[in-house]
């Protein structure tokens, strides 16, 4: 089977599945585990957004919580002010996005490198957790929405068909719409990345000095890259803030930063469905942990509660021992069991090549 | 001679208290061929790196074809028709021979077009049995014709080749000679080569560098023959 063929059948079964999850869900399970599973969808577009960012555009942002976050609280206060979903939406595409586009431009045309990039997009993320947390007083106010401070911002009306106020989207509408647009981002990223922009970001990834001695100006590629990133994220957001009808500071937290990354370690960069997988995953298993009280020793009970450790272990667990995360690891696996075959045609085409 | 592709006025390159490169003045035309020879930590890849836009002079101005683009970022030069091959491949490790080809002759042509381009580029460069691989696989000397084909692949004007018979068989550097005479009958280059005897099948005239400056600029053979160009090569005295 050759890559093209791979590549389509890939694409085919991810259609499948995930049509069979937007149909069949909301057929075969209970209201509660579909808010879950919307949950999941809206997370797992979050983690796309860093896959790309992150696992394609090799630009290691420590802070696509920021973006996520600010997509919500844009989406919340439009809401408040507006009424009608239409602008509020694509307002928590457009703030994150410019707020991204401006960063951005600082950072790749003021040449910081890489490991700096980390931490301004960190420390970025941790001054919105602040600044939102200290704005709990009446006066803080955008418009008729108060922005509430560490309490947040509850009570966040839903979206709505755009145009039509009265046409709101139910708690299953959301499972619909998450679904859908986690799809829909699935198979818009797969044709980004087809594109010749997509194969240029790969290859600024790959090796930056030869893509600028080639002509492309890196600087652009990555802060469009970045700037795609933030809007997705931001979409999230604005998902995020309607399933809950709530958002509050801890979105631009630490540990929500952190989970973005930890999904696309565990899922494989320079992939799409792995930060699927381990954004899945980690929920499920997040969730797992915290409903079901264990059995046991009171000292076993302590541990399997305390979910950030076994999280933590598994971090540590995914760097030491898969650190190219669990697709690319699966797929090495899947060519080493082909491997006698690849070796003698790897023989044939070294005797062709001319010397 | 018409007017110069490349010319270099009084360039310099200063890195704290080093000297690199000091008061060069290089001229090169229209597909014209030049040796760049020296010993090492003589300033020739500073000198390229100069050209390329990667290190900005400290002093002096480069000029393509008349226009100054002293300071201008490499990919700015890179539009302008000035094409690298740098001393260590620097290639796309992670895609494959026929995806680096293809993202450079992108940057000329699209679809089918560009297609074209690069299954003619890798019957050129004799990369064709080994396009599907990955080139981070491949042995240094294929490397080395990946590199050379995505810098052709660009179709600059002129064409920089920093050591391009490094780490080649002897069979790949008579290669080497076809291809560097190919090119030269339609782009300019400019060649850094310590291989003297590869230097003697390609070039007419020859640069010497010694210590940042140059030391002379003539035809090879009277190169070959130079007691002050042995003695900087050979005799470490001369060059303290």
């Amino acid at each position: 089977m050759n890559a093209r063929a791979r590549n389509i059948l890939g694409l085919a079964l991810v259609a499948v599945v995930g049509i069979a999850v937007l149909v069949l869900t909301p057929r075969l399970f209970d209201l509660d585990v579909v808010l879950n599973l919307t949950v999941y969808m809206i997370m797992a577009v979050l983690a796309l957004s860093l896959a790309l960012v992150w696992g394609f555009g090799g630009i290691l942002c420590f802070g696509q919580s920021a973006f996520f976050g600010l997509g919500a609280y844009a989406y919340a206060i439009a809401m408040f002010n507006i009424g009608e979903s239409t602008a509020p939406l694509l307002l928590a595409i457009l703030v994150p996005a410019a707020f991204a586009a401006l960063l951005g431009y600082f950072m790749f045309y003021g040449r910081i490198s890489d490991v700096y990039l980390g931490v301004i997009t960190l420390t970025v993320t941790l001054i919105l957790f602040n600044s939102i947390n200290s704005t709990a007083g009446p006066e803080f106010h955008i418009g008729s929405a108060r922005l509430g401070g560490f309490n947040g911002i509850p009570g966040i009306p839903s979206l709505n068909m755009p145009f039509f106020k009265d046409w709101q989207i139910d708690l299953e509408g959301m499972f619909y719409l998450s679904t859908a647009s986690l799809i829909l981002t699935y198979f818009g990223l797969r044709a980004l990345l087809a594109s010749h922009f997509g194969r240029t970001i790969v290859g600024i990834r790959e090796n930056e000095q030869r893509a600028q001695l080639l002509g492309y100006d890196p600087r652009f590629y990555k802060l469009a890259t970045f700037t795609i990133g933030a809007a997705l994220a931001g979409y999230a957001g604005c998902l995020f803030a309607n399933w809950g009808s709530f958002v509050s500071p801890t979105i631009f937290g630490l540990a929500q930063s952190a989970q973005i990354i930890i999904w696309v370690i565990i899922g494989g960069r320079g992939t799409l469905i792995g930060p699927i997988l381990g954004c899945v995953g980690i929920q499920w298993l997040t969730a797992a942990l915290g409903a079901n009280a264990p059995s046991g020793t009171a000292g076993w009970q302590a541990l399997l509660g305390n979910v950030p450790l076994i999280l933590g272990a598994i971090l540590v667990a995914f760097v030491l021992l898969v650190p190219k995360g669990l697709v690319p690891t699966i797929a090495d696996l899947g060519a080493a069991l082909g491997r006698p075959r690849t070796r003698a045609l790897v023989g044939r085409t070294q005797e062709a090549a001319p010397r | 001679m018409s007017a110069a592709l490349i010319e270099t006025r009084g360039l310099g390159m200063r890195f704290g208290g080093v000297h690199a490169v000091r008061d060069v003045n290089f001229m090169l035309g229209e597909r014209e061929l030049r040796c760049l020879i020296g010993p090492n930590g003589a300033g020739k890849s500073t000198f390229f790196k100069m050209l390329t836009g990667q290190l900005r002079p400290t002093s002096g101005a480069v000029l393509l074809r008349g226009e100054e683009v002293t300071g201008a970022e490499p990919h700015e030069i890179a539009r302008r028709g000035v094409g690298i091959k740098t001393q260590v491949p620097s290639v796309f490790d992670g895609l494959t021979v026929r995806e680096n080809l293809w993202l450079a002759a992108t940057r000329m042509h699209r679809g089918a077009q560009a297609r074209a381009a690069v299954d003619a580029m890798l019957e050129r460069v004799g990369l064709s049995a080994i396009a599907p691989r990955l080139v981070g696989q491949l042995a240094h000397g294929q490397r080395q014709w990946v590199e050379l084909g995505v810098v052709l692949s660009t179709d600059p004007d002129l064409v920089l080749l920093d050591e391009p018979a490094a780490g080649m068989t002897d069979q790949e550097v008579l290669r080497t000679v076809e291809l560097v005479r190919d090119i030269n009958k339609t782009k300019a280059l400019i060649v850094v080569e310590h291989d003297m005897q590869f230097v003697r099948m390609i070039a007419s005239k020859v640069t010497v560098f010694n210590q940042g400056a140059i030391l002379t600029e003539d035809d090879v053979e009277i190169i070959m023959h130079s007691p002050v160009v042995r003695d900087i090569y050979l005799g470490k005295r001369a060059a303290v």
